[in-house]
């Protein structure tokens, strides 16, 4: 971002601690305002969609139960989709890392002898850090997604997995597209804004014949690809180029054509809050005379199969990318998505994240929540996120608490200790004895506490908390049932 | 009827104000009030703090201390979500077989407390007088984990004298989150400043809920700010007559 404070760091392996990286956004009143405005329009709108479906609750069953079967039966489903897909005349590539997959498509590039690519909004191309590697190796990348171009020009990063760019407001995008494309008398009027986009875009389309594109579905009975996206960027890529390259994570598939019904209807409500979305291109393979004539699938492992190894963990894997978590989400509504320090954020990056890095990476991201369960709620495909996240929690703590470190790190203590005095009543009473004379020396005259030290500061930064009464209630409750009769009747 | 009351830890050390409203409430309508004293804590702090192994203790002990027990009423619905919804997991994961029968026979007895009262005891009038202006705080493990919906609203609409004023984004989080309003204090205060603008624009004297660790964390930022509001557990209002004030009136 142009007059940004910060860069933001989206690989989970050098993003700073969540409660770190959240420092500057807070900090940020124009960065906040963009995304709580943006936000509540999105929910509006969903709002009122959702509503307006009678059989919502249905549907959400419905696409969680295909997901679930999909994944249940994901081998099957992905040989079924390579063999139809190849059957029809396309090439599939099966990458176990990001690496692999990088590399596939560097070579696969360099078959088609292509300095330049243009690409449809792929959150997985993000996911292995497509861009950089192959600008590196000397092929330019050409973002075609409005929200894209808004944040490669402006050397920005997603913020949003349905809506990169809902950090950026229209005076922002003026500016950027006014330096980089060199339109001085640019308007912050949407229609320039977009004519602006449009022109830079139309000679891209035509000029470089091969393409990259990620799927929101892969179909194992026919071997075909969807991709729904809002602006027609992606049918441009489809129609025009020579050579198309799809990117697609394992989970992708779906097993037949007609689950399309329900996962469409879920993913465009949930999504953008429309019925329908604008353009659904489904493609099988090649058409001869019709669209690009080579076609390549890379279908990405990385990290995924290890997430659907492990029962709790594996719904994470149902998740269709509608992003209707993070919009739901009273963090991510603070915060954005940055902080996430991952191409993934809101409650969906705090539990996919740190699984795709295996747990080495990202470990304060499942801490991230207030477990408040909008998320949950508003899932089109019912993942139980904090059910997830309470179950990445206590991997984070077990790996924590083995560490030397860790053994007096107030929390730590803090927590094991209690949990000695919970287990016998009288260790209990006699520590809300101690804890009242040890809080009574911060306790002030009116009765409140401003301020502590260590952990308590976390909590006295911004909120007082009511000193401890001298009488607890099972103290009370005890003088009362010493009295022949109850007196507080 | 018989009842025993699980106070909660925090209810018991912080607010034991709540607790004799509840005393106060439930023996007014006829129950027989029993104190468990080896009561401690349900283990929700451990659960969702990550220290599973610790939440498994405090669980097992509520199961031993409770089996025999008719009905359990708890004024905080979020320690009630902990029960409800992280205790099977945490026994089937633990493979007590045991353990697990005996919680699957106590829980359909565990009530929150305004549970207790719509659909136990059928009472929505509970004779309260509480003339005041209040916005009712619908914490996020009332709304969304126990589906509280409008039973706390159907005790208020029956308290004399007392004036509901509606909460705008009433399905959003305080952010307090236990640790999380320790672990990410900034962001967890970022969250509170929103939604106390929403409180203090009722214009309510008392802002009031079903939890009180949600009320811990806004009254907490009221006092620091001179807000000119205050928090009370909805059983101090319930419990409130005009011979009996709310202690919170005092």
């Amino acid at each position: 971002m142009s007059e940004g404070v910060y860069h933001p760091v989206l690989d989970p392996a050098l993003a700073p601690p969540f409660p770190k990286a959240v420092l500057p956004v807070l900090r940020n009143p124009q960065l906040r305002k963009n995304v709580a405005h943006a936000i509540d329009v999105i929910q509006a709108k969903r709002g009122r969609l959702v509503a307006e479906k009678t059989d919502w609750q249905e549907l959400r069953s419905a696409g969680a139960a295909i997901r679930t079967h999909a994944l249940e039966n994901l081998g099957t489903y992905l040989e079924q989709f390579e063999e139809r897909c190849t059957a029809a005349g396309g090439t599939v590539h099966w990458a176990g890392d990001a690496a692999e997959a990088r590399q596939i498509i560097l070579n696969l590039l360099r078959e088609e002898k292509a300095s330049e690519v243009i690409k449809i909004k792929t959150m997985t191309s993000a996911e292995i850090q497509l861009n950089p590697f192959l600008e590196a190796a000397g092929v330019r990348t050409y973002e075609t997604d409005l929200a894209e171009i808004i944040l490669q020009l402006g050397e920005d990063e997603p913020s949003h997995i349905v809506v990169p760019a809902l950090h950026v407001n229209r005076a922002q995008v003026r500016e950027i597209f006014a330096r980089r494309m060199g339109l001085k008398d640019l308007s912050d009027d949407p229609h320039a804004l977009t004519a602006a986009a449009r022109n830079y875009l139309r000679r891209k389309f035509l000029d470089i014949p091969t393409a990259i594109s990620g799927a929101n579905f892969l179909v194992a009975e026919t071997g075909a690809v969807a991709v729904v996206e809002s602006e027609g960027n992606g049918r441009m890529c489809l129609t025009l180029p020579r050579t198309m390259i799809t990117l697609a994570g394992i989970e992708k598939v779906l097993p037949r054509f007609q689950d399309l019904e329900v996962m469409l209807q879920v993913l465009a409500r949930s999504a953008t809050g429309e019925r329908m979305n604008p353009y659904t291109s489904i493609w099988t393979g090649v058409t001869p005379g019709d669209g690009p004539q080579r076609f390549h699938v890379v279908l990405l492992d990385n990290g995924r199969t290890s997430i659907l190894a492990k029962t709790t963990e594996r719904q994470t894997l149902r998740c269709i990318r509608c992003a209707a978590c993070m919009n739901g989400c009273p963090v991510y509504r603070q915060t954005g998505g940055h902080a996430y320090g991952s191409v993934y954020p809101g409650p969906i990056g705090a539990i996919l994240t740190p699984q795709l890095m295996q747990m080495h990476h990202a470990q304060t991201l499942p801490f991230a929540s207030s477990l408040c369960g909008a998320c949950y709620e508003v899932c089109p495909v019912k993942i139980n996120i904090p059910e997830v996240l309470l179950e990445l929690r206590s991997q984070v703590v077990d790996q924590e608490r083995r560490e030397a470190v860790r053994f007096f790190d107030p929390m730590y203590l803090g927590l094991r200790i209690a949990n000695v005095i919970f287990a016998k009543a009288w260790l209990f009473h006699a520590a809300q004895f101690f804890g009242r004379i040890g809080l009574g020396l911060f306790t002030r005259k009116d009765g409140w506490i401003h301020s502590l030290p260590s952990v308590g500061a976390k909590w006295t930064q911004t909120r007082d908390l009511r000193g401890l009464p001298q009488q607890t209630f099972h103290g009370w409750w005890a003088t009362r049932a010493a009295k022949p009769s109850g007196e507080a009747r | 009827m018989r009842a025993s009351l699980f106070i909660t830890c925090y209810n018991d050390t912080l607010y034991p104000e709540t607790g004799r409203a509840v005393v106060k409430l439930l023996e007014r309508l006829g129950v027989e009030l029993d104190f468990h004293p080896k009561q401690t804590c349900c283990g929700q702090m451990h659960a969702n703090t990550g220290f599973r192994a610790e939440a498994y203790s405090q669980a097992k002990r509520f199961v031993r201390i409770y089996q025999d027990t008719e009905t359990i009423v708890i004024p905080s619905s979020s320690c009630v979500a902990m029960i409800r919804d992280q205790y099977p997991g945490l026994f089937e994961e633990l493979g007590n077989e045991e353990l697990r029968k005996q919680f699957a026979a106590l829980l359909p007895r565990v009530y929150e407390l305004s549970e207790f009262l719509i659909d136990r005891l059928k009472v929505e009038d509970v004779g309260a007088y509480f003339p005041h202006r209040v916005t009712y705080h619908a914490s996020c493990h009332g709304l969304r984990a126990l589906h509280l919906g409008d039973r706390p609203w159907r005790l208020m609409d029956k308290v004399r004298g007392l004036e509901q004023v509606p909460l705008a984004n009433l399905d959003r989080c305080c952010g307090f989150g236990g640790t999380f309003s320790v672990k990410n204090g900034e962001v967890s205060s970022a969250m509170l400043a929103v939604k106390l603008q929403d409180i203090v624009a009722t214009g309510a004297e008392f802002c009031t809920a079903l939890d009180n660790s949600c009320l811990m964390h806004l009254g907490g930022a009221m006092h620091r700010q001179y807000a000119g509001m205050k928090t009370i557990h909805l059983a101090e209002i319930l419990a409130s007559t005009e011979g009996h004030p709310a202690e919170a009136l005092a």
